[in-house]
């Protein structure tokens, strides 16, 4: 036998002792810490976030303008890559072998090889068919649907803008809801309406096996949030009239800025030379960006809004209804102007025109003097106490007419354009040593005064309604689950008496039965409208002209700019009526078509400009 | 003569209950490990858990088979079955197949014959029927020797074929020895010296010099007039220090880079979420992730999502930890620790000297396998592939680990008949 002098080995105590300790990890790391049940749902719990398909955009008449198109992003999960048949992938994504590389490298250098990585973006629907045939064959390779923005009509860029993806400052601003990689409008109404536009994201839980391979919904979708689609919008646009503008003015620097007069809503707004909105959407937007942005024409610069003028002699009916509202002149007054207005030291000239009869006559024949008078005497009045005082009243008028400030169009940018103030020429002149003929050039719409096409658009829409405007927009509804939301927007009234307008559009219709505007004139079409010359100290003169159809409850008032074209008549007056009577009518009269030939051919785009 | 006038004889219901238990736990882990909702068959032999179903029958036919053959054959042949597998073990190296780095299979076909889980049963025969001859002392060095090269042979056989895992479970065998003689203080060296290289590893190795030398400093104060005590405390310092210095020579310059990564990720230096840390990493969040009452069996997510490796062979305990929480865990845990101490108590009320100490070997199998596969699972012990008695997927494992059960039970059945 052996010795017996250990009864019971060691091994007894130290299988307790052991079971114990181990009991008490367990207890530690199942019971106490929470952070393994925390990780253990990270590890198979994804949440994936379900994008609502963006809101459409529908022109006024309900036709289509801006709709999403799937698209679809291949992706490569690198850990998961084997046995790829380069050459049929490459056949069927229509790449070449080296690209094939350069992409695959990305892949690789993206360092997170269990998850997917975007390999190649937006491929349309008929090449991605072609490629889903195929898909088993090329283990490691998923897609992702997503949709891009498609423009039908390859036109109104400038209103509807674009969509690109969120920057740092934008996502710091979203309160947590862009994440980076998300699209949000960049410009135009894709931003102004961004937060109707885009809807409500989802979220859907999935359970994904270690390779992250979806194995199931988590909790049967009880956690999921459904996305909400976003709101659509019905734009004001008439895109066909929209696209016939942009027609017009191609090859030509300028805008054309048509609104309907008793809503306030834009039915044309182009901003020429434009470009295909479809160029920055998608695979090949930031090469489009680059182009455009380097475009010495500058195409993506939204003239309508930010472009200032002097309104020259588009400022004159205005000019006229001040003074009708002062008192400064009636209605019937005639005037004989003297081929210019003489002042000390300075002449205004005029050109040759038969003696005004009244009122009407001075806007038929714009006759310079005329104006300038006005001004003269409305700031040397009595009344007023000083020519500051008057000065006062006579710039207020111009900020009831909107000049000088900005209308709140729904898309960006908008310039003020400018209206001086008493201020600024205190410090040019020094206070009370300005006067009438200090500013005379303002009486004509020359000077310091600037306004945007918009401006002047507006401006012409007043007269219209014969003295109120509705703020221009854009957008006429917002239409969610077919219920159209109509947005309320602000009347302004102009406090100048109706019955003074009639002299003033009377004038306007002689522009075009005998005046500047004759050459477009068109038998049985009502249209009123005035030239304008705004003088361009770096080329040739701009081509201006506004204008509102029919004279009795005008549909469309218009204001057309076509830079470096000269008078008002020559251009801008024959496209102006030439959009109005497409609007009123449908269509161009046969005698006309010959206008519209001209205008749709004249290219005023010089070769050196185009550089 | 039987006391009783069934086939079997008396057998130890405990132990029978605590076996069936612990294959019962096993095949529901790896089904689980395995399920898939729309398609399953328990008997689907492509699978993990119907080839355990076919282990376990195999097993239990085993366990019958050896209730009926005589105690004494089993004893009389423990020579014999230690040199049958350590020849197992030698053909390994001739036609044996390398899975996983490690060279320990033997291919039969269907049958994946893993000798070194044999080789612990012939070793515990052979070592208990030495250590039971009448004139054998433990206390002699040749006998010592003797004892050093049954264990020492298969051990350096199994650690040449590179299974660190198997090869420490013959560490367990000096419980075994401690119970015919070895003094409990060798065992406490040994813990004292794993403590201690632990320790280096985890703080600077001249910090943990000073405290070992404030510690002795102080022991010496207060037992200054025990020369002899001031003498050993003097010298277990002195050569700690020492020691602590070759540890970090050692670890820096000896062992390879993956052997240090584990070392470290296992005293939790490092924590990345690859490499050698992926898997206790998972394995903790798997069991971490059970709670109390964990998922509900079936419902696991870790586990059935292939975010445990080799789950169904040496992290099946996570299954369980995940799935059943950590009722679980206190039941496998408890079963484990009573199958111990029932063969811990059975050995000790056998008059047979072979049986008692063939029956600690048997435990300290077990023992070793239950410590260091579930320290493992929950980083109390490094990443070492080695099965969980009874639980792991696994055929040898399973049929080995029942034939000392059921060699132990028959030993056991047997006591009052044939004792020396």
């Amino acid at each position: 036998m052996i010795e017996k002098e250990q009864q019971y080995g060691i091994l007894r105590t130290m299988t307790i002792v052991i079971g114990l300790i181990l009991l008490a990890k367990l207890f530690m790391i199942q019971v106490i810490n929470p952070s393994y049940k925390l990780r253990a749902r990270n590890n198979v719990v994804k949440m994936r976030t379900e994008f609502p398909s963006r809101g459409l955009i529908f022109d006024r008449n309900g036709k289509v303008i801006v709709y999403n198109d799937p698209v679809y992003d291949i992706m490569v999960t690198a850990k998961q890559l084997k046995d790829i048949d380069t050459v049929k992938l490459c056949q069927l994504l229509e790449l070449t072998q080296a690209d094939f590389e350069e992409r695959m490298g990305k892949v690789i250098e993206a360092k997170s090889p269990r998850k997917p990585v975007i390999f190649l973006r937006n491929i349309t629907p008929v090449k991605f068919a072609k490629f889903h045939e195929h898909l088993y064959e090329f283990k490691g390779f998923s897609f992702d649907k997503k949709s891009i923005r498609r423009y039908p009509n390859g036109g109104a860029a400038h209103v509807l803008g674009y969509i690109s993806e969120v920057n740092d400052r934008e996502i710091e601003a979203s309160d947590g809801y862009y994440k980076p990689g998300d699209y949000a409008g960049t410009i135009g109404l894709e931003k102004a309406y961004e937060e109707k536009l885009r809807g409500i994201k989802g979220i859907r839980y999935e359970v994904v096996d270690v390779f992250n391979n979806l194995q199931g919904s988590f909790n049967n979708g009880a956690e999921d949030i459904i996305p909400e689609a976003g709101t659509d919008l019905m734009s004001s646009l008439d895109i066909d009239l929209q696209i016939y503008g942009e027609a017009l003015m191609k090859n030509k620097l300028g805008s054309v800025v048509a609104i309907e007069p008793s809503t306030g809503e834009v039915l044309a707004y182009v901003s020429s030379p434009g470009y295909d909105p479809n160029l920055l959407s998608g695979r090949y937007r930031g090469h489009n960006y680059s182009i455009l942005s380097q475009d010495t024409l500058k195409p993506l610069y939204n003239r309508p809004v930010s472009a200032a003028y002097p309104p020259g002699s588009t400022f004159k009916p205005m000019m006229s209804l001040i003074a009708y509202q002062e008192g400064i002149k009636k209605p019937t007054d005639g005037y004989v102007c003297n081929g210019g207005y003489r002042i000390p030291g300075h002449t205004v000239g005029c050109h040759a025109h038969v003696p005004l009869q009244s009122g009407r006559d001075a806007i038929r024949f714009s006759c310079n003097a005329y104006y300038c008078d006005i001004l003269s005497k409305m700031l040397s009045g009595k009344q007023y106490g000083s020519v500051e005082e008057a000065y006062k009243v006579w710039a207020d008028y111009l900020d009831q007419f909107g000049f000088g400030k900005r209308l709140n169009i729904d898309v960006l940018s908008e310039n003020t354009g400018n209206v001086p103030s008493v201020e600024y020429y205190n410090k040019i002149y020094g206070k009370n040593r300005w006067k009438a003929s200090t500013v005379i050039s303002l009486a004509i719409g020359q000077g310091e005064i600037l306004a945007t096409p918009l401006q002047m658009a507006n401006e012409v829409a007043i007269i219209a309604n014969r003295g109120y405007y509705y703020e221009p927009h854009l957008v006429k509804a917002e239409v969610k689950n077919d219920t159209a939301r109509t947005t309320r927007f602000e009347k302004h009234i102009i406090k100048i008496d109706a019955s003074l307008f009639e002299e003033v559009v009377l004038g306007m219709e002689d522009v075009f039965i005998s005046g500047t505007g004759r050459g477009v004139f068109k038998e049985g079409f009502s249209q009123c409208g005035k030239t304008g010359t705004a003088e361009n100290p770096h080329g040739k003169d701009h081509s201006l002209f506004v204008a509102f159809a029919p004279k009795d409850d005008p549909k469309i008032a218009i204001a057309v700019i076509v830079e470096n074209a000269g008078f008002g008549s020559t251009y801008a007056a024959p496209i102006a009526s030439l959009m109005m009577e497409k609007y009123v009518n449908d269509s161009i009269s046969s005698d006309r078509i010959w206008i519209e030939e001209k205008m749709l051919k004249a290219n005023l785009i010089s070769h050196e400009d185009a550089k | 003569m039987r006391t009783r006038s069934n086939l079997f004889g008396p057998i130890d219901e405990v132990l029978v209950f605590i076996l069936l238990a612990l294959m019962l736990i096993g095949f529901g882990a790896i089904f689980t490990s395995q399920y898939e909702p729309q398609n399953w068959h328990l008997f689907d032999m492509s699978k993990n858990y119907g080839k355990q179903l076919l282990w376990i029958g195999i097993s239990l036919s085993m366990f019958i088979f050896v209730q009926l053959i005589d105690a004494r054959l089993i004893v009389s042949l423990s020579y014999l079955i230690y040199g049958l597998m350590i020849g197992l073990l030698l053909i390994v190296f001739v036609k044996g197949q390398s899975v996983g780095g490690n060279q320990n299979w033997i291919n039969f076909g269907f049958f994946k014959l893993q000798p070194s889980e044999f080789v612990k049963y012939g070793t515990a025969l052979a070592l208990s029927r030495f250590l039971s001859r009448p004139l054998v002392r433990f206390s002699r060095l040749k006998d010592r020797m003797i004892v050093g090269a049954i264990i020492g042979l298969p051990l350096l056989l199994i650690l040449k074929q590179g299974d660190v895992g198997s090869a420490l479970v013959y560490v367990g065998f000096v419980f075994v020895l401690n119970r015919v003689g070895l003094p409990n203080g060798l065992i406490y060296l040994g813990l004292y010296i794993i403590t201690i290289s632990v320790l280096s590893l985890l703080i600077n190795e001249y910090f943990l010099m000073g405290g070992l030398v404030l510690i002795s400093l102080i022991i010496i104060y207060f037992n200054r007039k025990s020369r002899q005590l001031v003498y050993f405390v003097g010298i277990v310092a002195l050569v700690s220090c020492l020691y602590i210095k070759g540890v970090d020579l050692i670890f820096n310059n000896v062992l390879k880079d993956y052997h240090r990564e584990r070392i470290n990720v296992m005293l939790g230096k490092v924590s990345d979420n690859a490499g050698a840390a992926y898997n206790l990493n998972q394995s903790k969040i798997a069991i971490g992730s059970g709670g109390v009452f964990g998922k509900g069996y079936l419902n696991g997510t870790q586990t059935r999502y292939d975010f445990v490796p080799e789950l169904s062979t040496d992290f099946i305990f996570c299954t369980i930890g995940e799935e059943l929480g950590f009722l679980g865990s206190i039941i496998v845990i408890s079963l484990f620790v009573s199958l111990i101490l029932r063969i811990i108590y059975l050995a000790e009320r056998q008059r047979s000297v072979f049986n008692q100490l063939f029956m600690y070997c048997v435990a300290s199998i077990i023992f070793m396998h239950f410590i260091i596969n579930i320290g493992m699972t929950i980083g109390l012990a490094p990443v070492i592939g080695i099965p969980l008695p009874f639980i792991s997927y696994g055929g040898s494992s399973l049929i080995s680990f029942t034939l000392m059960i059921a060699t132990v039970i028959k030993l056991d059945s047997d006591r009052l008949l044939h004792f020396r």
